[in-house]
């Protein structure tokens, strides 16, 4: 298990390394600099000089071999550099705005833990029955919603007409504004995890030793809580998983659409005005957070299932 | 200081009027929203380009100048008066003796000395560099060939003099969001993007990194009476849809639309009384290269904006929310001709123009356009249809909005369509089309004409008001004869706003920046904003 860990963890590495260097070629010759950026909105005249001092103190000015060698370097010592909107090093930025980003991811995949694993799992014990048919089509709809149309009709409905909760704002971290960007957030995932679940506990259920189990007169409590929930999870660890760890990088949408402090909304004004170190450190936050969990997914379904770490 | 609007001179620049309650009333909180970007960049205003930053600044920051939004002009703020040489270049300050920052300290020369060279330190590289190059040895500073800026010298603590690069209304440069004064007893200037300290209404309180800024009401401000509110809230929401749902449901106070919701708000008898207009200083154009062979000819020029029905794209793309355009200096300059008619829609006249130019069979050419829905693709594509009439045929070439001001600049580009500052200074906006101007800076469209440039040194070197206006009026018109842009419209912002909200003014230069100070709820408010 342990050499299992390590290899996993090992394998973080490069493709964080890939990705950074990604991130870096992509930014670099995307048309647009931040000191022209700021023109974008035609409220302010072009100041050649004022173009010339920024793109010098930012080193936009230098050749893109030292420029690349000054952000690798940087990168090993952890330092994202320092975001040229805000003059502020680009860690502390990410920090600042983490645990918004994390809440409202938390929140999102509990909603869709607590009722989309249920659901599946009832549905695939009941196949073809009202509840069943009635969960498949909530999932096919979750499933091809888009986000931002979703959250504005909850806004709509919850804030507007019953007006039961805010429409947006962090609220000083209050509960009742993380409600509704994380019921928004969370129906993709809890749709696909109840079509998964449901899959997978209707696989499990037509296996051999289900109906070994059933022939050595095992009660279908039993049966379930013993050999199904056990097999499935597997399946539904990887999906919860997978869907827990594009969260973060989903929810930019979420957050600019009610107004979450997250790194989404840094995200998204940072790539407006060409912030490349607030976008490149962005950006690789999302992209280890997702590694990560699914590193960390990996380890969890060896420890269920011994078969897979010797694979 | 913004000053608060009268119905008189509402009617005056042609705006809607809004409701006034008798009595200012105390208290309350307010909660406002600004509808640019997704957060705050930092706290430190002097450092940010953005406009998102100007809202704190208004509320807990003070300039030199202000801008008059009533009679569209900057006015002293941190003066009570200015001694002005004969030759209109040196101008003795007589500092407010009773403005106090957030820290107690009283305001001095000193913080205006320091505040102007922190802002010119070339280390900072700070965008209000280019408005402190208005005073003399500002540019040697600025470039680091001097320790000091010699055009700034304290006589006491309260009167500066300050000497300035040639006779300008120096207000219009000082009074920007990224020249507001600094407390200089501040030893770790790093405190300014954490813990703003400023001379304005109210005091920082706290800041949510990406959501909101809350401010309270300062005391020692030094206008007496004022606030009027104890609390504002400056909430970032970049969405309109998601705007315009707070805003039905009361969670906040104002809001600023666009075309779509603008159409809706009139067509709404709860929502159509409560919408504050103004024409901002914004002209949006599409600029023609004359390196590209049929815009070297006049008549190409003109043709074009003969060939284009503007009021009807106004009317149905834009939905009435802005001004068709006559020339490039908007309604609300002092400069602006009432009496000069905008080109005509004359498909005809167009045809002959380009007849007369040698091309009568027409020609093509691309637009580089941002998406933008006001002045980006979806126009082009609108004018489209109306120069194909004529012969010509247009190809809209997309690039991102933070690549349009890179196309531009390099000149690298056949026509662009964009939204243009045109104000609020005439002499300033007609600078971009003085033959002296590099390319770069913006004289996007290369312009070069010998009688315009004898009318805008003139109108330079003018010191009466009135016949700088009259020289700049005639600069104006000859660059309308000259076509070198297809003139598209003004920018009409609109706000709507709550009924129980009073004190807002139609501020020409950007309707989102609104005197908090000056603003009051009242008793009708719900008791969240209380």
């Amino acid at each position: 298990m342990l050499r299992f860990t390590l290899r996993r963890v090992l394998q973080i590495v490069p493709t964080v390394i890939v990705v950074a260097l990604l991130i870096f070629v992509i930014f670099s010759v995307v048309p647009g600099s931040f000191a022209t950026s700021l023109l974008a909105d035609g409220k302010r005249t072009a100041d050649p000089q004022l173009i010339a001092h920024l793109n010098q103190e930012f080193g936009l000015d230098k050749p893109l071999t030292e420029r690349f060698v000054k952000y690798v370097t940087d990168l090993a010592r952890l330092d994202l550099g320092t975001s040229f909107r805000s003059r502020q090093p680009v860690l502390d930025l990410i920090g600042d705005r983490m645990w918004a980003s994390l809440e409202l991811a938390l929140a999102a995949m509990a909603f869709a833990v607590v009722v989309g694993v249920p659901l599946g799992f009832l549905a695939a014990l009941r196949p073809g029955s009202i509840l069943d048919t009635t969960t498949m089509i909530g999932a096919v709809s979750g499933l091809s919603m888009p986000q931002f149309w979703l959250g504005l009709l909850m806004m709509y409905v919850f804030a507007l007409h019953l007006n039961w909760l805010p429409s947006f704002g962090y609220g000083d971290g209050s509960f009742r504004n993380l409600i509704l960007p994380a019921v928004t957030l969370g129906v993709t995932p809890l749709a696909l995890l109840a079509r998964t679940t449901r899959a997978g506990v209707l696989d499990v259920l037509n296996a051999d030793f289900i109906r070994t189990a059933h022939s050595k007169g095992m009660s279908e409590a039993k049966v379930v809580r013993w050999h199904v929930m056990r097999n499935a999870l597997v399946l539904i660890v990887t999906t919860v998983g997978l869907q827990f760890g594009s969260l973060i990088g989903q929810a930019v949408v979420i957050e600019k659409l009610f107004a979450w402090p997250g790194i989404g909304s840094l995200l998204v004004d940072s790539v407006a005005i060409r912030d490349i170190p607030a976008v490149q450190g962005t950006i690789l936050v999302i992209v280890l957070w997702f590694l990560v969990i699914n590193t960390l997914v990996d380890l969890i379904y060896a420890a269920i299932d011994p078969r897979i770490k010797q694979g | 200081m913004l000053k608060r609007l009268s119905i008189a001179a509402m009617l005056s620049l042609g705006v809607a009027t809004m409701a006034f309650a008798d009595g200012e009333r105390h208290g309350g909180t307010l909660v406002f929203t600004a509808p640019y970007g997704s957060s705050f960049a930092t706290l430190d205003v002097q450092s940010s380009p953005n406009t998102q930053e100007e809202f704190i600044t208004q509320a807990i920051h003070r300039a030199l100048y202000s801008w008059d939004s009533i009679n569209n002009k900057p006015v002293l703020e941190l003066a009570t008066s200015a001694d002005v040489s004969e030759d209109g270049t040196t101008y003795t300050y007589h500092l407010r003796d009773n403005a106090v920052f957030h820290n107690g300290k009283p305001l001095t020369a000193d913080d205006i000395i320091y505040s102007y060279k922190r802002i010119g330190n070339p280390k900072n590289a700070f965008p209000g560099a280019s408005y402190i190059a208005i005073i003399k040895g500002a540019d040697d500073y600025i470039a680091g060939k001097a320790q000091d800026i010699s055009g700034l010298k304290k006589i006491d603590d309260h009167t500066l003099q300050v000497t300035y690069t040639g006779p300008i209304n120096p207000g219009f440069s000082l009074m920007q969001n990224t020249t507001v004064i600094y407390p200089s007893n501040v030893a770790d200037e790093s405190t300014f993007g954490k813990n703003p300290i400023g001379l304005g209404a109210f005091a920082f309180k706290e800041y949510t990194p990406g959501s909101q800024v809350v401010v309270e009401k300062f005391d020692k401000y030094y206008e007496k009476g004022k606030p009027y509110l104890d609390r504002v809230k400056i909430v970032l929401m970049g969405e309109d849809s998601a705007r315009d749902v707070a805003f039905r449901n009361k969670e906040i106070d104002v809001s600023i639309l666009g075309p779509t919701q603008y159409q809706a708000y009139q067509g709404e008898d709860a929502l159509k009384d409560h919408l504050l207009e103004v024409a901002e200083v914004y002209t949006r154009n599409i600029g023609f290269n004359p390196a590209f062979e049929p815009f070297k000819d006049k008549r190409v020029r003109q043709a074009i904006n003969y060939a284009i029905n503007t009021p009807l794209i106004v009317e149905r793309l834009v939905k009435n929310k802005a001004y068709p355009a006559s020339g490039w200096l908007p309604l609300s300059s002092p400069a602006f001709d009432k009496e000069k008619p905008a080109y005509a829609y004359d498909p005809e006249k167009a045809k002959a123009l380009l007849a007369e130019a040698g091309y009568a069979k027409g020609f093509s050419f691309e637009v580089t356009a941002s998406p933008n829905e006001s002045w980006g693709v979806p126009i082009v594509e609108a004018v489209l249809p109306m120069l194909q009439k004529v012969g010509i045929t247009v190809k809209p070439k997309p690039v991102e909005s933070s690549a349009l001001g890179d196309a531009v600049t390099s000149n690298n580009f056949q026509a662009f369509i964009w939204s243009n500052l045109s104000g609020p200074d005439p002499l300033q906006a007609l600078r971009c089309y003085y033959s002296k101007t590099p390319q770069s800076a913006c004289n996007y469209e290369s312009f070069s004409n010998a009688d315009f440039d004898k009318l805008y040194e003139a109108a330079q070197q003018e010191r009466d008001p009135g016949k700088q206006n009259e020289l700049l009026r005639q600069a104006n018109n000859l660059i309308q004869d000259e076509a070198p842009v297809w003139f598209f419209n003004y920018n009409k912002a609109v706000m709507a706003y709550q009924p129980w909200i009073h004190g807002l003014v139609p501020n020409a230069t950007e309707l989102a920046i609104q005197p908090y100070d000056e603003i009051w709820i009242d008793d009708t408010a719900p008791d969240s904003r209380s």
